[in-house]
């Protein structure tokens, strides 16, 4: 069983078993450091390929920052053949960050859902490429249609059950649109 | 003490879901479906055998006044070193269970063991006890997850087997609290225990 506990010892174990774990998560964080920014570049990679037309530069290397959102041109030999506009806004269950792609035209390319804290099986669905809210969006230009969902007079459909997710969703492809229309008039 | 007891235990008689009733914010929060489920229960596991072996080899020379800081401590330290390796290489199941990894410190059931088996006990049968409360906790959240799963959602690991929504306060906290209660009638109906 446990020895005697008197100052000396209480201290000078305490002290030591703080240090030994200190010392152990050091390593384990340096070890783990580079890892955890490699698949945080390629979630980000991955969004990015998800939402413009083919490409073959680098858009992470490209990005630019416009009222606090960041555009990646996706450029086929120097020209350019989309944008990949990140956004950061709130849903249902916190911040959720999205991406969403635009063609040369301004139309949607497509979406994609990085991070969300919404339910599991309500709003979550919204990281569902086949949900309609997001297939509906694909090809179509923002300017044409009134972005909200059809409880509000829009012309978009909301996930089931999950209004608040669907109109924070719609609510961030509106931003994510402003910023690209910002994006092409200063070229 | 037979060794295979010491992991039977764990599982059926003194189960951590079912007859201790212990770690429920866990449970409750992440069995939303069945694979989320069981990596909370992996998650739990993992830090649980790991801080039952240290603990239970270094709790002679832990002064009584200071041990459960001390154990707070090297729990802690494993379930931050379980939250960089996952964050690196299991992404995607990090962020799924995201903040209840951090929770796992304050999970009763492996201070719980830490107090009441591993420091009275040899390094090999805390690790044993460690196996058997994990498992136990594991299979727990894994049912509750596939019941909670198939009756909200109509999928079974992610496989779409009913079409359609299925009934949403299952995948919500209300539907938590009756399946885990239906489920500890049934477990305590087949081990023939009396409530």
């Amino acid at each position: 069983m446990a020895s005697k506990s008197n100052f000396t010892n209480m201290v000078v174990v305490l002290t030591s078993i703080c240090l030994v774990c200190a010392a152990i998560l050091g390593f384990v964080y340096s070890v783990t450091a580079e890892p955890i920014r490699q698949a945080e570049v390629a979630k980000i990679n991955n969004a990015i390929a998800s939402v413009v037309p083919e490409f073959n530069n680098n858009p992470s290397e490209e990005v630019f920052e416009v009222d606090g959102a960041q555009v990646y041109p996706a450029k086929m030999d120097t020209t350019v053949v989309g944008y990949a506009v990140k956004i950061k806004t709130s849903s249902f269950g916190g911040p959720m960050q999205m991406m969403v792609g635009f063609d040369n035209a301004g139309n949607i390319y497509n979406t994609s859902v990085i991070s969300h804290a919404d339910t599991p099986g309500l709003g979550a669905k919204m990281t569902d490429n086949n949900i309609k809210l997001r297939t509906e969006l694909v090809g179509i230009n923002p300017a044409s249609v009134n972005l909200s969902v059809k409880k509000d007079g829009g012309d978009i459909d909301a996930i089931t059950a999950a209004t608040i997710t669907s109109r924070s969703f719609l609510k961030g492809v509106d931003l994510a649109y402003q910023v690209f229309l910002k994006v092409q008039s200063q070229n | 003490m037979g060794k295979l007891k010491l992991i039977s235990d764990g599982i059926i008689k003194n189960n951590p879901t079912f007859v201790l009733v212990l770690g429920m914010c866990p449970t409750l929060g992440t069995t939303t479906s069945a694979i989320n489920g069981m990596g909370m229960g992996l998650a739990t596991t993992f830090v649980l055998i790991l801080s039952n072996i240290v603990i239970s080899s270094v709790a002679k020379i832990i002064p009584d006044k200071v041990r459960i800081p001390s154990y707070i401590v090297i729990i802690a330290s494993f379930v931050t070193i379980l939250q960089l390796l996952l964050q690196a290489y299991l992404p995607s199941l990090y962020e799924t269970l995201g903040l209840f990894i951090p929770l796992i410190v304050v999970n009763c059931i492996v201070l719980g063991r830490a107090e009441a088996f591993a420091n009275k006990h040899s390094v090999c049968d805390s690790a044993l006890d460690g196996i058997g409360t994990g498992l136990g906790f594991t299979i727990a959240l894994t049912v509750l997850g596939c019941v909670r799963e198939l009756l909200g959602s109509g999928s079974f690991f992610g496989l779409k087997l009913i079409e359609g929504d299925g009934m949403l306060a299952f995948i919500l906290a209300p539907g938590a609290f009756i399946a885990l209660a239906y489920l500890m009638v049934i477990f305590r109906k087949v081990t023939g225990k009396k409530a």
